[in-house]
């Protein structure tokens, strides 16, 4: 019997360590080889052959023949030209990091923190997993003084780490934009003192924006997300005033100003979409149309019994569409009418190196976020659970052992994503989610996974296209 | 190569040795923050 799991799990290894993912989308042969990130485009005859490989990268010679539909040269040449990629390790490469995995996972440094400016918010969203801004607890604003701390926090936390973020939240963050100016002033002091370097974001749902706001944000933050949902109807919707009425008329002149002031740049114009909206390309492609070119729309998060999240049963309906908005894209960005779209942005130079890629968001690691009390949680996402609370600005971080099990997380740790051949670009999903629907951040959502792989898929698409 | 048009050429695996120095942004996955998720940490332009 130990025997028999040992040779099962050898089996398991093998396949895991020489992964490839095959896809056709469009009619085109994509071919992913995962632990490279070597990407190629096949011709029939060449993914047929492919299929006629087992999982470790050997030709099984009994499938070559039953493909009778091609001439024995035009195989042999593309049997060549599979092997010749095996040899420059662009296909079925051997997985090269496992020994690098404990310097990699070493317990790391704060390095991000999320302010929640104001625990209030001046919208009604239907989907809102913050409780309109309460975070199950009360209304209330972060005062200067605990905005200070926090950025002390962040300094005193992060080692010989340099780059630092802070992201203004909320809630709403415009409804305590003073408090927010006075900690930018005090963190500019700060990194004189301590050569460290701040990047400021801010996430706003734009109502309260002005000129002198915009303004400001545009002087000083890095980047800023302003909420949209799409269509009028798609909005108006779910993003309601306090008075029942819809914020798209609101929102729309101005965000655009904003856009247009960062020279459509480090900005994005940012909606949700739900299983009201399953069309959301159409809503992608009308901000595309008001002229916006940072563009990212995504589905709902840890909507869990709220009527809006994304069930099994949609998957197909969102994976389509998701298809069918890669289709248009490509025909856009050709013909003068480029725009990014969040989610298939994909550097496949560059890109972050592979030890960012196995540990994804860094929840309850390196980045926290912190409430308007000053208390610590692994992320936005967890705020207001008793069972995440990670200590305190003043007292530091507590011994809540729900931190050993972020730093354990990682791809390579839980087992769905070991085996998933989306792991260097998803990272491993989304804590939040994953501790919402399966009650463990190790087990990740499938929804979300299913998702996450077919955005992988278009991404790549794309690229192929956009080398043609 | 007649039948196969590589995309992307090894690139993962490139200077692992020198991978995890951190000074990168973080990245929320999902939520309401969209900073960075499917592997890029800049916005590309045209
Ligand atoms: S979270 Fe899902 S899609 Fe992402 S790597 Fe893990 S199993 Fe794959
Ligand atoms: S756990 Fe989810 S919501 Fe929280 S930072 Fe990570 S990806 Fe974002």
């Amino acid at each position: 019997m130990a025997a028999a799991i040992l040779v099962l799990q050898f089996m398991l290894k093998q396949q895991v360590n020489f992964m490839i993912h095959s896809f056709k989308i469009h009619g085109t042969n994509m071919v992913l080889d995962v632990m490279s990130g070597a990407v190629h485009q096949f011709d029939d005859i060449a993914y047929d052959v492919l299929g006629c490989y087992e999982r470790n990268g050997v030709l099984n010679n009994d499938k070559i023949k039953n493909l009778s539909q091609y001439k024995e040269a035009e195989i042999n040449e593309a049997i060549e030209e599979i092997e010749y990629l095996k040899k420059k390790n662009m296909l079925f490469t051997e997985d090269p990091y496992t020994e690098m995995l404990p310097a990699w996972t070493k317990q790391t440094v704060v390095k991000a923190l999320c302010l929640h400016i104001a625990h209030d918010c001046n919208l009604r969203c239907s989907y809102c997993f913050a409780g309109t801004g309460e975070y199950m607890g009360r209304r209330s604003l972060m005062s200067l003084e605990v905005g200070k701390r926090a950025i002390d926090f962040l300094i005193e936390n992060s080692g010989n780490r340099r780059n630092l973020e802070v992201d203004f939240f909320g809630g709403e963050p415009l409804m305590n934009f003073e408090v927010v100016k006075r900690i930018v002033e005090y963190a500019r002091v700060r990194e004189n003192k301590t050569g460290k370097n701040f990047r400021f974001t801010i996430t706003t749902n734009v109502m309260l924006l002005d000129e002198d706001k915009q303004n400001y944000i545009n002087e000083n933050m890095h980047n800023v997300v302003l909420s949209l949902d799409g269509r009028k109807e798609v909005n108006d919707a779910v993003r309601k005033r306090i008075d029942g009425t819809g914020s798209y008329d609101r929102i729309l002149p101005l965000a655009k100003k904003m856009a247009e002031e960062r020279g459509e740049q480090q900005y994005y114009i940012r909606g949700t979409f739900t299983r009201k909206n399953l069309d959301f390309g159409a809503d992608v492609l009308h901000m595309a149309d008001l002229g916006f070119e940072q563009i990212s729309v995504e589905p709902v998060v840890a909507a869990k019994d709220s009527g809006l999240d994304i069930r099994e049963e949609d998957l197909d309906t969102v994976c389509n569409e998701y298809e069918r908005l890669a289709k248009e894209y490509v025909e856009r960005r050709k013909n003068g009418q480029w725009f990014n779209f969040f989610h298939f942005m994909i550097d496949l130079e560059g890109g972050p190196c592979i030890a960012k890629r196995m540990r994804g968001c860094g929840s309850g690691t390196e980045y926290l976020a912190v409430t308007p009390e000053g208390e610590l949680y692994p992320c936005h996402q967890f705020v207001g659970h008793e069972e995440f609370l990670l200590g305190n600005i003043y007292d530091g971080l507590n011994q809540n052992t729900v931190r050993e099990a972020f730093r354990e997380t990682n791809v390579y740790t839980k087992p769905r994503c070991s085996s998933c051949w989306a792991k260097f670009y998803c990272s491993g999903g989304c804590a939040a989610n994953a501790w919402k629907f399966n009650n463990d951040i190790r087990i990740p959502y499938e929804i979300e996974c299913e998702l996450e792989k077919k955005r992988v898929e278009c991404a790549l698409w794309i690229k192929a296209q956009e080398s043609n | 190569m007649k039948h196969i048009k590589t995309i992307n050429k090894s690139t993962l695996n490139k200077d692992i040795k020198k991978a995890g120095c951190g000074e990168c942004q973080t990245s929320c996955q999902s939520a309401c923050k969209t900073s960075c998720t499917v592997a890029n940490q800049e916005c590309e332009r045209k």
